[in-house]
């Protein structure tokens, strides 16, 4: 199965600065590039959230470090002063924010880091190969995410400022450009052209992992042997695969509908609006599970390796997923209870998410049997992994509020969402973070800091709560998400305090990041070398060296076992690499996989 | 039973649904004891997995000597973990349901008594009565800008109008929320069990004016309702605007207008 095209550029050759960095075919570094980018977004899509936040708190108050602006600044034509004026965030750029902040957040953010990030540099790697099936397609995949990125950061500075119109850019307030009441109508049009390129990036990449998968696994890595992260991005590749057309075709009609004169969701040229949230959801919500899916097996692969115990339950692992997977087409209608779809279809979607929610609960279930008589080693991975699995159980448990039909018209478009989508979303940070401490080893060859690390992990944990768990209270209360300034109603003045707070928590959950940056690119330049397994795991990533070379393996991989064998009878130490071989007389019953 | 349970958890202090809004509708109530259950349900969940998962980190840290157990599951408990959930989720939807089709499907809405039609636009909301005659788009129709005045206890019938972007009718109160589409009618209904002055914000994102689209349903007692009825379409008239509602009045055509009359007599149900 090693006879790919990615064996002729196995060898060590040296290549110029440039080949290496920016146009490498190596899996491993386009992972790293994915990785940078969606990091850098990260900050982004942070600071954007940063500001929702400080108008929610302090509305209509200059935002901080205003004050060094001169009179002539405000006065003047620059972008900023334009854009908020004396440092005021005005209603048109709020709505920018937070449209853009979520849309950061999932496509350039989540996506990136997880797919782009740990799927490029672990899928060949995880299941033995020296590369992925299609390494040009790879590196045009990563080619094709950067003009996407560019036009969505552009868009800032075109006039009119851009896309506002939520992350779900609902027709035909995103489909008729005079709607959005700014001057210039790019905003949008260039939120739909980015996702559009975008999307191609994807789809290469999905292309790649499935051919990859099927094709490149080393001798004896049977699939119901691999590793549930590489199971996860394999049923992510199928989902991205079948979901993304639909999205594209849909921005394609909105660009048309905006530009060109067609009336696909305009209902004054008997268009219906309906049908961008059909097709918007019918890609939305297989995409949420696109997010989430790879986080679980990220999850699953830490909490196995650091409770020294095999994962509880592994093909029920995978089959939930593939569950999910499967009923993530029949349940989009979820987004769409109050929206004007007949409530007869409401009651059909119930039940399809009632049982969409059962594969996560098996899921949150199988973690905690893992974790049942383990032997469980504190780093900061695992302390990252368990916080998700936390957050997770919240997230999941108030999905079951928003099935519920009657509960749903109260809290539909209120915090109570806006707290759920962070603690499943935001929440997937957390998945991130785990698998960053995790295998940054192996991917830059050093060890991050584990006092800054558990330190990082201690404050994000407690400020995310902090600053999402009282969200809930504020979607009870009735607050509705999407507003510039709640002390515009009667009913929420009362709870401005609640919101001030949050504020405050947001802004201490944002500066704990520092203690990450800090770490990372600390770690990236005076990190301890880092051996080839030093987490003592069994996966065969861990058996090239670290940083691994181009082709990944001094020698070819032989596969012998599953990935899960902890703590094993058959041999001393308390784990037992993928790759090793047993005489049979021991190894005689090795039916685990 | 559930009375108990919220006295309960009040006492523990850990009763989030306090912060909802008074209810003021007759479905309210029956909303907030499906969230109270799922509250509960969820809360038990919760509770569940966070304290097994906490004694399994005191417990099962690292020592020593200790090797973890070598175990890849458990079949009996898997299948208890995946069926009780699924009667579980079964019986959250099954409850819900009943709930869902008494406020949402037009085939069991009550017959309403007053009829109005909210259209909403960029950033405003438009209430319009039909008038004595019952009928929409005639000379006695009236028009108010942002309030809206009811009976209470009387079923009261909305028809929404969009007319530019989504908007959605949001009423905390009473526990209605609705979208309202361009170039559609959606049908809608509420029977206010409290008199008062209820703000009814606009809770889809439809534009920079957005925040602070807002209304106000002003629940009026019988007596005050039929004054301002009357101050409303002065004229000839003292015959019920109620009428308009449809070919209807099933319950003997009991002039609902009479003062007399206590409200909930016609109250639909
Ligand atoms: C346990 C299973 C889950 C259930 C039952 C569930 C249910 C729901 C429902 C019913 C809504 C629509 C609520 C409304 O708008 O009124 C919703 C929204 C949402 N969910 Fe979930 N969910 C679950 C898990 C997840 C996961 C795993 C993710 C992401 C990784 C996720 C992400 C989102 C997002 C982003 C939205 C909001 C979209 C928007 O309107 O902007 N959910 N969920
Ligand atoms: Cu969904
Ligand atoms: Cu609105």
């Amino acid at each position: 199965m090693s006879e790919s095209s990615a064996a002729t550029h196995a060898g060590h050759h040296r290549e110029g600065f440039v080949k290496h960095y920016f146009f490498s075919l190596d899996h491993k570094m386009i992972g790293r590039q994915f990785l940078f980018t969606g990091l850098f977004m990260l900050v982004i899509g942070g600071l954007l959230a940063m500001m929702v936040r400080w108008q929610l708190g302090y509305p209509e108050e200059p935002l901080p470090f205003m004050g060094g602006f001169s009179e002539d600044f405000w006065d003047g034509e620059s972008w900023w002063a334009q854009t908020a004026p004396f440092g005021i965030v005005t209603s048109e750029f709020y709505n920018t924010l937070f449209t853009m902040h979520a849309t950061i957040m999932i496509f350039f953010v989540v996506m990136p880091i997880m797919i782009g990030g740990f799927g490029n540099f672990l899928v060949p790697i995880c299941i033995g190969a020296k590369d992925m099936a299609f390494p040009t397609l790879n590196m045009l995949s990563y080619w094709t995410f950067v003009p996407g990125v560019l036009l969505m950061l552009l868009s800032f500075f075109v006039p009119g400022g851009a896309a506002g119109g939520g992350w779900t850019s609902y027709a035909p307030l995103a489909a008729v450009p005079d709607y959005a009441g700014v001057e210039g109508h790019w905003g949008v049009t260039l939120w739909c052209i980015s996702l559009f390129i975008i999307g191609f990036s994807s789809l290469m990449g999905s292309i790649n992992y499935i051919t990859t998968i099927i094709n490149m696994r080393a001798p004896g890595m049977r699939l119901f042997r691999m590793p549930l992260t590489i199971w996860s991005l394999f049923i992510v590749a199928i989902l991205l695969l079948l979901a993304l057309p639909v999205l594209t075709s849909a921005l394609a009609m909105m660009v048309f509908d905006r530009l060109f004169g067609t009336n696909f969701f305009i209902p004054d040229g008997g268009g219906e609006p309906l049908l961008w949230q059909h097709l918007f959801w019918f890609f939305g919500h297989p995409e949420v599970y696109v997010l989430v899916l790879p986080a679980m097996g990220v999850t699953s692969d830490v909490l196995s390796t650091f409770a020294r115990k095999p994962i509880f339950g592994y093909r029920a692992m995978v089959y939930s997923m593939c569950a999910i997977a499967f009923l993530s087409w029949v349940v989009w209608g979820h987004h769409m209870f109050q929206s004007g779809m007949d409530p007869v279809l409401g009651t059909a979607f119930t039940l399809t998410t009632m049982l969409i929610a059962v594969p996560s609960a098996i899921k949150t279930f199988n973690w905690l049997g893992t974790l049942w008589g383990s032997s469980i080693r504190f780093t900061t991975a695992m302390w990252f992994a368990l916080g998700f699995v936390s957050l997770f159980t919240i997230g999941g448990l108030s999905g079951i509020f928003m099935a519920s039909t009657p509960v749903d018209i109260f809290i539909h478009d209120t915090y109570y969402i806006v707290a759920h989508i962070h603690y499943v979303v935001a929440g997937i940070i957390f998945g991130i973070f785990a698998g960053l401490y995790f295998w940054f080893p192996k991917m830059f060859g050093r060890m991050m800091s584990e006092t800054l690390g558990k330190l990082h992990f201690l404050l994000t944990f407690v400020f995310f709560n902090l600053t999402f768990f009282p969200m809930h209270f504020l979607g009870v209360g009735g607050h509705m998400r999407r507003i510039y300034n709640p002390e515009q109603y009667e009913f929420l003045q009362p709870w401005q305090e609640m919101n001030t707070f949050i504020t405050m928590m947001a802004l201490c959950l944002g500066a704990s990041q520092i203690f990450f940056a800090i770490n990372f690119i600390g770690s990236l330049i005076w990190g301890r070398r880092a051996e080839d397994n030093p987490w003592e795991a069994n996966t065969l990533e861990w058996d090239a060296p670290s940083p691994p070379p181009h082709g990944n393996f001094l020698e070819d991989p032989v596969v012998y076992r599953g990935a899960y064998e902890y703590s094993s009878p058959e041999v001393e130490e308390d784990w037992l690499p993928q790759s090793v071989y047993l005489e049979p007389a021991v190894a005689g019953e090795e039916g685990h996989d | 039973m559930l009375e108990q349970l919220i006295e309960l958890m009040n006492r523990l202090n850990v009763n989030m649904l306090n912060w909802l809004p008074e209810a003021a509708s007759t479905y309210a109530p029956a909303i907030d004891e499906v969230f109270y259950i799922i509250y509960i349900i969820t809360g038990l969940a919760f509770l569940l997995v966070t304290v097994v998962m906490f004694w399994c980190l005191l417990r099962f840290k690292a020592r020593p000597g200790r090797r973890a157990r070598y175990s890849h599951g458990n079949v009996a408990l898997e299948l208890i973990w995946t069926i009780v959930p699924t009667i579980v989720f079964l019986g959250i939807f099954f409850y819900s349901q009943s709930t869902w089709s008494i406020i949402k499907y037009p085939s069991e809405f009550p017959e309403s008594s007053v009829q109005v039609r909210v259209v909403a636009k960029q950033f405003a909301w438009e209430f319009h009565y039909p008038g004595p005659d019952g009928e929409f788009d005639t000379e006695d129709d009236k028009m108010f800008d942002g309030d809206m005045v009811v009976p209470v206890n009387q079923v009261v019938g909305l028809t929404l109008r969009g007319s530019d972007v989504i908007h959605s009718f949001f009423v905390p109160e009473f526990r209605l929320k609705q979208d309202i589409l361009p170039r559609r009618d959606i049908p809608a209904w509420f029977n206010a069990t409290k008199t008062g002055r209820f703000e009814t914000p606009c809770a889809e994102l439809c534009g920079p004016g957005h925040s602070g689209m807002k209304g106000w349903v002003n629940v009026y007692s019988d007596a005050e309702y039929q004054a301002w009825v009357a101050e409303q379409w002065p004229a000839p008239v003292d015959t019920g605007v109620e009428e308009m509602g449809q070919e209807d009045m099933p319950q003997g055509g009991v002039d609902p207008m009479d003062q007399e009359d206590s409200g909930q007599a016609d109250t639909a149900q």
